[in-house]
């Protein structure tokens, strides 16, 4: 809200109104924020334990300028990694070409020789796409990451919309706020449309690997609002190369699983055998055609953060563009070059393992000690394909309430991306983790984020884009409400005290005979 | 519908169902034992123990041991509190197809249970049983009427019979009848629709009747077993002509015509016994019906390449 003392010009309304509401009643509403998250138990669990999601009242502004950005970066990278993967486990073209080192790909641990040639049924491989966004120093949004295995998080984005405009009506009021009340119906659609070849009313299903599952809410939440089962391994059963699901009224066939579980759990007879989570034989259905896995087996090459680094040229070489979003500088530690400057200078980089995902194994330098620093070297010898090192990058902050009142936390950002084969939808805003300890750097929920509800402005012009204000019905008129019997106000006096009497007598008879 | 959800939807009705009748139950005792200073408390709390098929404790049952036991204590699976617990749970995991209004009622009052059970006794009980009501309340106008609908309403009807049985074998059991079954009624919510039938003539065998076979009063037994076998009806796809293949069905009509058609002296007069003999159909009907509809999933465990 604030550049240095001032406010900054978008959030010029925001800050007015909090303003005018004043400290107490912020914290009043906050706080009950809090109450019904839990009431309505949109929770995450951390180890086994359900906690709610910190939800912070401030609400994070992108102008509509800044988004129409982010929106063309986003479909630029989900087109181009579509085509990478497809290319990676299919001709191998950009092998041939020199864009990327065969090894590279082959020697990442998500890549999956199992799935090579399988063609997807509408060739979409990344139905759903979360890509993570920081500004850094000057403003400019960079990708941090792509995710395009099982990106969690976007059940918080709708869920916060609507907790905060329960919140802050007011604040509403006063902005065009684009709705992010589409995205299950889009994800929907975009499932339908990947069904096998000649299935014409699809059954979908979510695929959860259970309750104990961190993200088991967002499971329930997008099979409830898409309206269809949410599975666990064991309802499913494969039968003569298809997929079934038990119910009561025997086994049905499903066409579409998207699943969040993790490849390597999805099936026991292709992976790891001792898992339970899974549906023996799943993958020779999709193989044989008969099932669709969204997203597809094998996309976590795409979420190495070695490949992240040949995105850009992945981007030149499939779509001839130049990269609309920048990623952040990065050095490769199979490069003896690149990691020699790395290791010389590693109490100033960040330091990331390949395959980790939330903040698991980073490594910040300057917040290392001397021994930390010690240990990480002697693993970047050992396995240099493992690392990638990145400078720190000052994230940009946005007011966050916290214990003392306002102040600046860091955020990042993690836009939506939904790919039906003819379009990639972005939902406008995405996920903004905040870091809630002053200075911390990591946004992760399990290390004490929280998150804000990111609202994309419209533009005043936008025709078609209502915004999420609620909309205002016309009041039907003409036809008054049925009534029951007259009430005592209706009857006249006489008859009152009649009854007055009555009353009395009758209560003289019953006599002993209350009960 | 899924197998698991139907399972789910079907004990939440149970739980449901059980923390309320439980909360109905211990009301009864605990003003029965106030009211009535001619009763012996060890006896009484042993046979409600009894009757709720609690065998595991030690030491000499009072109050406050059939408190902690029925009521307070999560630990004991025969408690109010492991009955919400266990309803939440089983709303949690059919938690895409229940409503948000429904799921928030259920996970509100797994919430509050803390501050419950720290109230008063008769203020928890009526806190339990207006809990129950709402969530029934919302689950009425809220679900539709697909099959998790008649599996919830399944599951609560087979309960409601268990538990009112059980209720009437405390009645029966309690030394003071005189007390006991005006409180049995009122802890029903049917004093008044008793009064009201029987034009205010109150007696123990008239009340018995009342709860055992009154068709238009839903909390007795027999239109709660009328209620568990409309809805095994709808779920059961083809209607038959001749007999029932269905188990359950059978069970539950069985149950309910030999209460129907017997003379009411007979079931009278060894009422525990009798009730008895109900809980038993209803767990025999349950398990007919997981056998039918929940089948749990062919356990499979992979072990290099053989599905075991």
């Amino acid at each position: 809200m604030f550049e240095g003392s001032e406010v900054r010009p978008s959030y010029g309304q925001v800050h007015a109104s909090f303003e005018k509401m004043g400290a107490d009643e912020v914290r009043l509403r906050a706080d009950s924020l809090a109450s019904s998250y839990l009431e309505q138990g949109v929770t995450f669990g951390v180890e086994g334990e359900e906690r709610p999601f910190p939800l912070d009242i401030v609400p994070r502004l992108i102008e509509a300028e800044d988004w129409d950005h982010v929106e063309r970066g986003v479909r630029q990278r989900v087109l181009a990694l579509e085509k990478f993967l497809a290319d990676a486990y299919g001709p191998g073209e950009l092998f041939a070409d020199g864009v990327v080192p065969r090894e590279t790909v082959v020697t990442s641990p998500h890549y999956h020789r199992v799935v090579a040639g399988l063609e997807p049924a509408n060739g979409v491989r990344v139905h759903v796409a979360g890509v993570d966004l920081i500004r850094d120093g000057n403003g400019d949004f960079r990708v941090l990451e792509d995710n395009v295995r099982v990106p969690s998080g976007v059940s918080y984005v709708m869920t916060n919309r609507r907790a905060l405009s329960a919140a802050l009506p007011e604040v509403f009021a006063d902005h065009r706020i684009r709705p992010v009340s589409q995205y299950s119906q889009r994800l929907l659609a975009a499932l339908r449309k990947a069904a096998p070849a000649g299935v014409s009313d699809p059954t979908v299903v979510v695929l959860t690997p259970g309750v104990y599952n961190s993200a088991y809410f967002e499971h329930t939440l997008l099979a409830r609002t898409m309206g269809v089962e949410l599975v666990e391994g064991r309802d499913l059963v494969c039968r003569s190369g298809r997929v079934m699901m038990r119910t009561t009224q025997g086994l049905e066939p499903v066409h579409v699983i998207y699943r969040r579980i993790d490849d390597e759990f999805l099936d026991p007879v292709q992976f790891r055998p001792d898992s339970a989570l899974g549906v023996p034989g799943i993958i020779n259905a999709a193989r044989a055609g008969h099932v669709t896995i969204a997203n597809a087996v094998g996309n976590g090459v795409a979420d190495d953060k070695l490949l992240y680094t040949y995105v850009p040229d992945l981007i030149r070489y499939y779509l001839s563009e130049e990269p609309i979003l920048r990623n952040v500088d990065t050095w490769r530690m199979g490069e003896a070059d690149q990691r020699e400057e790395v290791l010389d200078r590693l109490d100033e980089l960040v330091l990331k393992p390949v395959d980790g995902s939330g903040g698991k194994g980073i490594v910040i330098g300057p917040a290392a000690s001397k021994e930390e620093l010690e240990e990480l070297r002697t693993k970047i010898l050992l396995d240099p394909r493992a690392w990638i090192a990145q400078p720190v990058i000052s994230l940009s902050t946005v007011p966050t309430l916290v214990e003392h009142g306002i102040r600046p936390r860091h955020v990042d950002l993690r836009p939506f991306a939904v790919h039906d084969g003819d379009d990639v939808f972005v939902l406008p805003g995405g996920l903004t983790r905040v870091a809630l300890p002053e200075g911390e750097l990591i946004v992760n929920s399990s290390r004490g984020g929280g998150s804000k509800d990111t609202w994309v402005l419209a533009r005043p012009t936008d025709p078609d884009d209502e915004g999420d204000a609620p909309p205002t019905a016309t009041p039907v008129t003409g036809i008054s409400q049925s009534a029951g019997p007259a009430l005592d106000g209706d009857v006249p006096e006489l008859q009152v005290h009649e009854q007055e009497q009555q009353q009395q007598q009758g209560d003289a008879q019953a006599g002993d005979r209350t009960c | 519908m899924l197998s698991r959800i139907a399972e789910s939807l079907f004990w939440i009705g149970r739980y449901l169902e059980r923390a309320d009748d439980t909360a109905r139950i211990l009301d009864v005792q605990m003003q029965v034992l106030i009211e009535d200073p001619g009763m012996d408390e060890h006896t009484s709390c042993e046979q409600l123990l009894s009757v709720m098929g609690v065998e595991n404790y030690t030491g000499h049952p009072n109050r406050w041991m059939m408190l902690d036991l029925l009521a307070h204590n999560p630990e004991s699976p025969t408690s109010i509190a492991a009955a919400i617990g266990a309803a939440r749970e089983s709303a949690r995991r059919a938690r895409e197809t229940l409503s948000t209004d429904i799921w928030a009622a259920i996970n509100t009052t797994w919430r509050g249970l803390g501050t419950a059970r720290a109230m008063r006794a008769p203020d928890m009980f009526n806190w339990v049983r207006n809990r129950t009501a709402m969530i029934s309340g919302i689950a009425d106008s809220t679900m539709s009427r697909d099959d998790g609908w008649h599996f919830y309403m399944l599951g609560r009807s087979i309960e409601r019979v268990d538990m009112t049985a059980r209720l009437l074998s405390t009645a029966a059991l309690a030394s003071g009848p005189q007390v006991a079954w005006p409180t049995t009624l009122r802890a029903c919510g049917a004093y008044e629709s008793f009064i009201r039938a029987y034009r205010g003539i109150e007696a123990d065998r008239q009340a018995a009747e009342f709860l055992l076979l009154d068709r238009w009063f839903p909390r007795s037994i027999v239109s709660s077993l009328a209620e568990a076998e409309r809805a095994l009806g709808k779920l059961g796809s083809a209607g038959q002509r001749s007999g029932f293949s269905d188990e359950a069905q059978r069970l539950l009509g069985r149950a309910r015509t030999e209460l129907e058609y017997r003379p009411l002296t007979d079931i009278v007069y060894d009422l525990p016994v009798e009730m008895e003999r109900l809980q038993r159909s209803c767990a025999a009907a349950s398990d007919a019906v997981s056998a039918r509809y929940f089948a749990e999933s062919e356990m499979h465990t992979w072990r290099g390449g053989v599905v075991l």
